[in-house]
């Protein structure tokens, strides 16, 4: 509560120093809410947005959890028809679609956003109004592929939408159109995102807080960010080819005009890859926070994580085509893609052993984040092995696009990222919400999730190698699949029921959990120095930074507490234009994906007019601000 | 003083926080560009990956028009130059030179707009289409994206000019800066669009 907060709007003469009065400020005043739901809705406030940004992100794995049971549903024995075939389709495209790009990066986006600034020693991100933006981009594209269902014509050509499936003679009617301008909107969202974590993560750090003594998740974020800056333009440039061809008749993927389909399959990975990684470092990144603190040893091989992490960011860029070993690149490349293949495994490996070598000889304390963090790396070697299995491109050539390969990445996704991602949940729960989740119910979800996500992915392994491909409608009773895919839908309802318990927990954690304290596990980055949930303005006194792990380092030599100075602090004003900006974008995309319709142009013309407005509007009001004064808040300082 | 007064000043102008010294602004334009480098490098390789592809007329080579494209590069390298003037204007608090400069860096960017319009609407008289054949497919969404850029630029530098007249522009050198940073980027990109497109077709290399 900033009760004391002297909120200066841009009328208020009394405040000649403020930064409002030297903008123009000519279009309306801003935003001064601090409870609330415009509060929230207009907040640059990084731990709401990552808030937001979480809830989100849990609400599509509600979702995309949903849709994958209605898959299940419809393998659960031969012959079934639960859904109909082109429903299937949409189901199993909106299932991958949904988990990758509104659930898991969205997930990881809410924990760079909460985390980042208050481990750097931040009072908030390089550009506060940007991060807002990401957020309600990332909205406007959930929006645009999800609306996709009341027209009856969701996205349906499969998460990696391979040319000429998607083309206006083979899928007419508008589902890949939505699919395009979702992820085009989708794409802008994270871009703004990444360039915003790249430069706090640059220039907001605290003093003394050099490169290397970033906590590993910064790290991580760091290297996860300039992997999106670099793999989303190919992917955009090739949703922006495939739209040329649907909506204006270009030929880049027509076959008949000369058009390559090859080529959608080659910038589809230059991004697909990456975007693995994309997915999977944060994870590591968490895990990498997790282990310390609960092993109570530094983390084993800081370095050479980080630099792992940073040769595994590189070298993603050179792997693409173990995608592809199928499609007859011939065999200089199909060698050259299996070796850099290979060569990739090394980093993870280290990665893992450091990870061991941080147990090793520590005092173990086995709370429910630490659970997660071990069942992590333990999930994660089985997904990676079988990631290596597909650097061969001969064994690869047997296992693409059987359920082998299906099993593999839902190892690494949910066994890796979604599992670490629920420990970093739980081990930061207290610092966001100031109160503990149940720790006995937390144990109880977490075998839930851990048996139910082997009892489905295991098995896939066995359908994979006996021959059943990914993306079939259904089956016929002969081929011997019948007993395996009846385990796997059992245990996708398991795991269901796991991440119900989880998220059970989570609520009752809000509403009665014990009251958490500043540092309820005895942790070590500088997030567990400052009260739980943070105030506004996170630092009273911007901390400086001696050591790695500097907040543990001051516990054990007693290096005193920075003290706060007296001085107001600034804090950037909220804002509408974020807002305008994002309805504008959603306006425009729909609008173009309905711009044979009558009245079509005329909609994608509006939304550009309220895109155009929301940045001027943005521009002009300037970053404004208001002065909060810690020595008066009530009780945040203590 | 010193110490205590750069305290003091930061507390009412909120001088932002920056661990390297450079701006904020600055570092984020900087990733962008080296973002954007990605979109242009998969929209260029596009276009040599589909060079000699098309199956029907027009060719390039039948089309393109070297004279024509130089001035209007040369046009565009001006702009340039005179980019670099407003900076280094703004730079000296001059804002008289600044609103000069940047106006003419924004009407020859306007020039290099008109030229391009030209081109394109030359083209379309020729048969080259978007629809016609991979070149056109290829040529209209390359060009037409660097021209977007450069319309974006070109909007951005009037918004100087005629914010120059309502704010205090003295006050934005970083902003103008990273504007500045932005439009040699677009520039430079033009560079090896006219080298692979335009250069390379007529040197006999291109395949
Ligand atoms: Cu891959």
């Amino acid at each position: 509560m900033a009760t004391s907060a002297d909120v200066i709007g841009v009328a208020s003469p009394a405040h000649g120093h403020s930064d409002t009065d030297r903008e123009l400020g000519v279009l309306g005043p801003r935003p001064v809410a601090k409870t609330g739901l415009w509060s929230w809705l207009t907040t640059v406030d990084h731990k709401r947005i990552g808030i937001l940004y979480g809830l989100s992100a849990l609400f599509f794995l509600v979702v995309g959890g949903v849709e994958a049971l209605l898959v299940r549903l419809q393998l659960a024995a031969p012959n079934l028809s639960v859904l109909p075939a082109d429903i299937y389709n949409q189901m199993f495209t909106m299932h991958a679609t949904t988990m990758i790009f509104l659930a898991i990066m969205p997930l990881s986006s809410a924990f760079f956003n909460y985390l980042v600034p208050l481990m750097i020693g931040a009072r908030d991100v390089a550009f506060p109004r940007l991060n807002a933006f990401s957020l309600w981009v990332f909205w406007a594209g959930a929006a645009l592929l999800n609306v996709s269902w009341l027209t009856g014509s969701a996205p349906n050509a499969s998460w990696v939408g391979y040319a000429n499936i998607t083309s206006k003679q083979f899928n007419p009617g508008l589902s890949a159109d939505y699919w395009v301008m979702g992820l085009l909107v989708l794409g802008v969202a994270s871009v703004a995102a990444s360039l915003n974590f790249f430069v706090t993560i640059i220039n907001m750090r605290a003093p003394g807080m050099t490169l290397m003594r970033l906590p590993v998740f910064v790290w991580m974020t760091f290297i996860t960010n300039i992997l999106i800056l670099l793999a989303f333009p190919p992917i955009t440039i090739a949703l922006i080819q495939l739209m040329m061809d649907r909506m204006f008749g270009a030929n880049f993927f027509n076959v008949a005009a000369g058009g390559l389909v090859i080529l959608w399959q080659h910038w589809f990975w230059i991004f697909g890859h990456p975007e693995v990684y994309i997915l999977i470092l944060p994870a590591m990144g968490v895990v990498s926070e997790i282990l310390p603190t609960f092993s109570r040893k530094p983390l084993f091989g800081y370095p050479l994580i980080v630099f792992s992490g940073a040769f595994i960011g590189f070298m993603g860029f050179a792997v693409w085509s173990h995608h592809m070993f199928t499609t007859g690149m011939g065999v200089i490349a199909t060698l050259a893609f299996s070796i850099t293949t290979s060569i990739i495994a090394v980093p993870t490996g280290v990665k893992i052993f450091n990870w061991i070598g941080t147990m090793w000889g520590g005092h173990i304390r086995f709370a429910t984040p630490m659970l997660y963090a071990t069942g992590f790396i333990a999930m994660f070697t089985i997904g990676g092995f079988s990631g290596v299995m597909h650097s061969a491109a001969a064994a690869d050539a047997q296992q693409h696009d059987t359920y082998f390969v299906v099993a593999h990445f839902h190892y690494v996704l949910i066994g890796g990222t979604l599992m670490a991602l629920l420990g970093g949940l739980a081990y930061w729960f207290p610092k966001i919400t100031g109160r503990m989740m149940n720790e006995a119910f937390g144990k109880v979800a977490f075998w839930t999730i851990m048996i139910g996500f082997n009892v489905t992915f295991f098995p896939m392994h066995i359908l994979g190698l006996n021959g059943m491909p990914r993306r079939i409608y259904t089956y016929s009773g002969d081929m011997g699949w019948n007993f395996w895919n009846l385990v796997c839908t059992i245990g996708a309802f398991v795991l269901a029921f796991g991440l119900l318990f989880f998220f059970i927990n989570m609520a009752m954690g809000l509403k009665k959990g014990a009251i958490a304290g500043d540092d309820p596990w005895d942790a070590r980055t500088l997030e567990w120095s400052i009260p739980s949930p943070p105030p506004e303005y996170n630092f009273a006194a911007i901390p400086t930074v001696t050591h790695l792990d500097d907040f543990w380092h001051s516990k054990i030599t007693g290096k005193p507490k920075p003290q706060y100075d007296g001085h107001p602090i600034h804090m950037p004003a909220a804002s509408y234009y974020p807002m305008v900006v994002g309805i504008g974008m959603f306006v425009w995309a729909m609008g173009m994906i309905y711009k044979d319709a009558p009245g079509g142009f005329l909609i994608a013309g509006a939304g550009m007019l309220a895109l155009i407005f929301g940045v001027y509007g943005w521009a002009l009001e300037g970053p404004g601000g208001y002065h909060v004064d810690p020595s008066k808040e009530s009780g945040a300082h203590n | 003083m010193g110490h205590a007064a750069i305290a003091e000043h930061d507390q009412h102008h909120h001088v932002e926080h920056s661990y390297t010294g450079i701006p904020n602004k600055k570092v984020l334009m900087w990733a962008f560009l080296a973002s954007d480098c990605m979109f242009f490098g998969t929209l260029i390789s596009t276009y040599i990956i589909y060079h000699g592809k098309s199956l029907v007329g027009p060719y390039p080579v039948e089309v393109l028009s070297i004279p024509v494209t130089t001035a209007s590069s040369f046009v565009l390298l001006m702009s340039s130059l005179f980019m670099a003037l407003a900076v280094a204007a703004v730079n000296r608090k001059d804002i008289g030179q600044t609103r000069l400069w940047i106006f003419a860096t924004a009407f020859f960017g306007l020039i290099f707009l008109g030229f391009q319009s030209f081109e394109f609407t030359e083209f379309f008289h020729r048969g080259v289409t978007l629809q016609k054949n991979l070149f056109g497919s290829t040529f209209y969404t390359m060009t037409g994206t660097h021209g977007l850029h450069v319309a974006i630029g070109v909007l951005w530098l009037f918004s100087w000019f005629v914010y120059s007249y309502f704010g205090d522009i003295s006050d934005k050198a970083v902003d103008i800066e990273s504007t500045g940073l932005y439009w040699h980027f677009v520039d430079i990109v033009w560079i090896v669009i006219f080298t692979v497109i335009y250069l390379v077709e007529f040197v006999g290399i291109g395949g």
